[in-house]
């Protein structure tokens, strides 16, 4: 544990009688990509702006580098955001932007200006300094936000839904880039997402969240491997929640395996069979009206095809299947 | 072939410019008027000295009352816009600005006179408060009552435009600044004002027109006392000196044109129309 952290201890923010952020602790590794993953409204953001300090903390507080700043303004803090829609500032040019926080402190053109363009080499875009924001891409537009932030030093950077505003394919090239940077700059990265692909594809760890409180934390393998509750199963996807005698459990889609009737672990109906180019989708009605899918290999499948209606025993490892607690 | 509504703006707007224009060059007598075409009437409005000080006076009102409706109606717009949190207070307060120009404007100008007179309200309340001993005489008839009348009918001209504009700052763009470590009077100097400038320019354009092109509140806050050019226009029409008016009224539209062209080349307004 390295005295850099940030942890959040027992964070509540209430909007009147609604409970937006429910008393949640957590404690972020140094010099990690965390993201926090969640449908809307469950909280993610509310949790995100707070550490921020562009939202109050109703109770609790947030702890960074073993001092609490939960009072702080967010300038203060040792945390930088870089906003959902980037929120750069219109009105000013490539280099403006990012040399704003210099300027608010009083630095010299010159100096803020040198600087501004160590940044902007950064994000490889030092020959738009001059442009205005609206003579930008979307990625570019971005990369700008990450400079911006990034001029100000932060031990922790703040990201809500960066890449939401980009097309899919941006998507990836940027999320890929945010990676890199984080693994260059050696400081955290706090990303709100709630794309779970997104999740795994960046994160060390991930936190789910729903309803205003964690679901559960831990590192990415860990949290799509083994989720803890139905919930957790069903948002990260891949997984079959099925109800036997001894419990619910979580079993992955591509750890199911289909068998000749009577030799699987239970007996099933495939109600629907989908090529997905790589593998085969097979979905199966076994006992209690519950739906079970498995993933197949295209050629596993094609070797023994089975078609809607057909009896078929599926079969799973016991170390594959995971007890839900809720 | 020529739209209905081509037609119209010709009919109400360039047929009677054109027709001042040319009533500008006519000569006009003591008892007659003359269709010609010379320059007499701008050569006597050019060699006249009084012409100066009336649009010196008319500038000075302009510049005087632009610079008290900026001042209040950025205030207002700003509270409105950026302290007022729900949308419902947003809009009441808002119609609640609008109330008193349901009034004409005739009406809202002379009930200051009432208010500003020798024996009026204000006289009589600070000398019963014992602050003056004698009635102050500059209240009314005087240059601060024309301004003052100017201000109070016009701010709401500066307030709706750069309300407007400021509603559609993006309020991340704030806790950006904030971010970045902007105190309250930074985010105003460095992000505010710069991204309300065409509102600002707008309102400008609004009251430097209706100001200058104004004659009866000088009228009757100056007690006749001051001039401005609409009352020099005025004046020429009493006297039905038709052509010498024209000739003012076209040096008075010129000089706002130009007025409000350099303007337009500080600020870009287009995004906003």
């Amino acid at each position: 544990m390295s005295k850099q952290d940030l942890e959040l201890v027992s964070v509540t923010k209430r909007y009147g009688a609604t409970v937006a952020v429910d008393a949640i602790n957590y404690r972020f590794k140094s010099d990690s990509y965390t993201c926090l993953l969640g449908p809307s409204g469950c909280g993610k953001s509310s949790t995100l702006r707070m550490i921020a300090g562009h939202e109050s903390v109703s109770d609790g507080s947030i702890v960074l580098a073993g001092r609490d700043v939960s009072h702080l303004p967010p300038a203060q803090r040792g945390t930088a955001m870089m906003f959902q829609n980037y929120a750069l500032f219109p009105h000013l040019s490539v280099l403006d932007n990012v040399a704003f926080s210099l300027k608010m402190k009083g630095a010299e053109t010159a100096k803020r200006h040198a600087q501004a363009h160590e940044m902007l080499e950064l994000v490889d875009l030092t020959n738009l300094a001059g442009r205005l924001p609206d003579q930008l891409s979307g990625g570019q537009q971005q990369r700008v936000a990450l400079a911006r932030a990034l001029i100000t030093r932060p031990q922790v950077l703040l990201l809500d839904e960066p890449l939401s505003a980009l097309d899919p394919f941006l998507r990836i090239r940027m999320r890929g880039e945010l990676r890199k940077l984080q693994k260059e700059l050696g400081i955290s990265f706090i990303h709100v997402t709630h794309g779970q692909d997104e999740a795994l594809a960046l994160a060390d760890d991930i936190i789910v969240m729903n309803n205003a409180v964690i679901e559960q934390a831990g590192p990415a393998q860990d949290v799509f491997n083994a989720p803890q509750t139905q919930f957790v199963a069903q948002f990260m996807g891949g997984h079959n929640v099925v109800a036997l005698p001894t419990g619910h459990f979580a079993i992955r889609t591509d750890a199911v395996s289909v068998t000749e009737p009577k030799q699987g672990a239970v007996e099933g109906n495939v109600t629907a069979v989908e090529y997905q180019g790589t593998h085969v989708s097979l979905s199966a009605r076994i006992t209690g009206d519950q739906e079970v899918i498995a993933i197949i290999p295209d050629s596993t499948f094609f070797a023994n095809p089975h078609h809607p209606g057909d009896l078929i025993g599926l079969h799973w490892d016991a170390n594959d299947q995971h007890k839900l607690t809720a | 072939m020529v739209s209905p509504l081509a037609a119209v703006l010709l009919i109400f707007l360039v047929l009677p410019i054109v027709l001042i224009v040319i009533v500008s060059f006519w000569r006009a007598t003591e008892f007659s008027i003359i269709p010609a075409f010379e320059f007499d009437n701008y050569a006597f409005l050019f060699g006249s000295p009084v012409t100066y000080t009336v649009f010196f006076n008319t500038f000075k009102y302009a510049v005087i009352t632009w610079a008290c409706t900026l001042l209040i109606g950025f205030t207002v717009a700003y509270y409105l816009a950026f302290h007022i949190r729900s949308q419902t207070w947003q809009i009441a307060l808002f119609l609640l600005c609008t109330i008193p120009f349901w009034t004409s404007n005739i009406i809202r100008m002379i009930s200051w006179i009432p208010f500003l007179g020798r024996n009026g309200i204000a006289n009589s309340t600070l000398m019963s408060w014992g602050v003056i001993d004698d009635p102050i005489e500059w209240l009314l008839f005087s240059d601060f009552a024309v301004i003052l009348a100017f201000v109070h009918l016009y701010t709401l001209f500066m307030v709706v435009p750069i309300f407007n504009t400021m509603m559609r700052i993006d309020k991340s763009l704030i806790e950006a600044a904030r971010d970045a470590g902007a105190n309250g009077a930074q985010i105003l100097w460095n992000v505010i004002i710069p991204l309300t400038k065409p509102g600002i320019m707008i309102g400008t354009i609004f009251v430097v027109t209706l100001v200058m092109g104004d004659f009866i509140t000088v009228r009757f806050m100056s007690g006749s006392q001051s001039a401005n050019v609409g009352r020099l226009i005025s004046n020429d029409i009493a006297l039905l000196q038709y052509p010498s008016a024209s000739a003012t009224a076209i040096v008075l539209l010129l000089t706002v044109l130009i007025t409000i062209g350099i303007l337009l080349r500080f600020v870009d307004i287009r995004k906003e129309l």
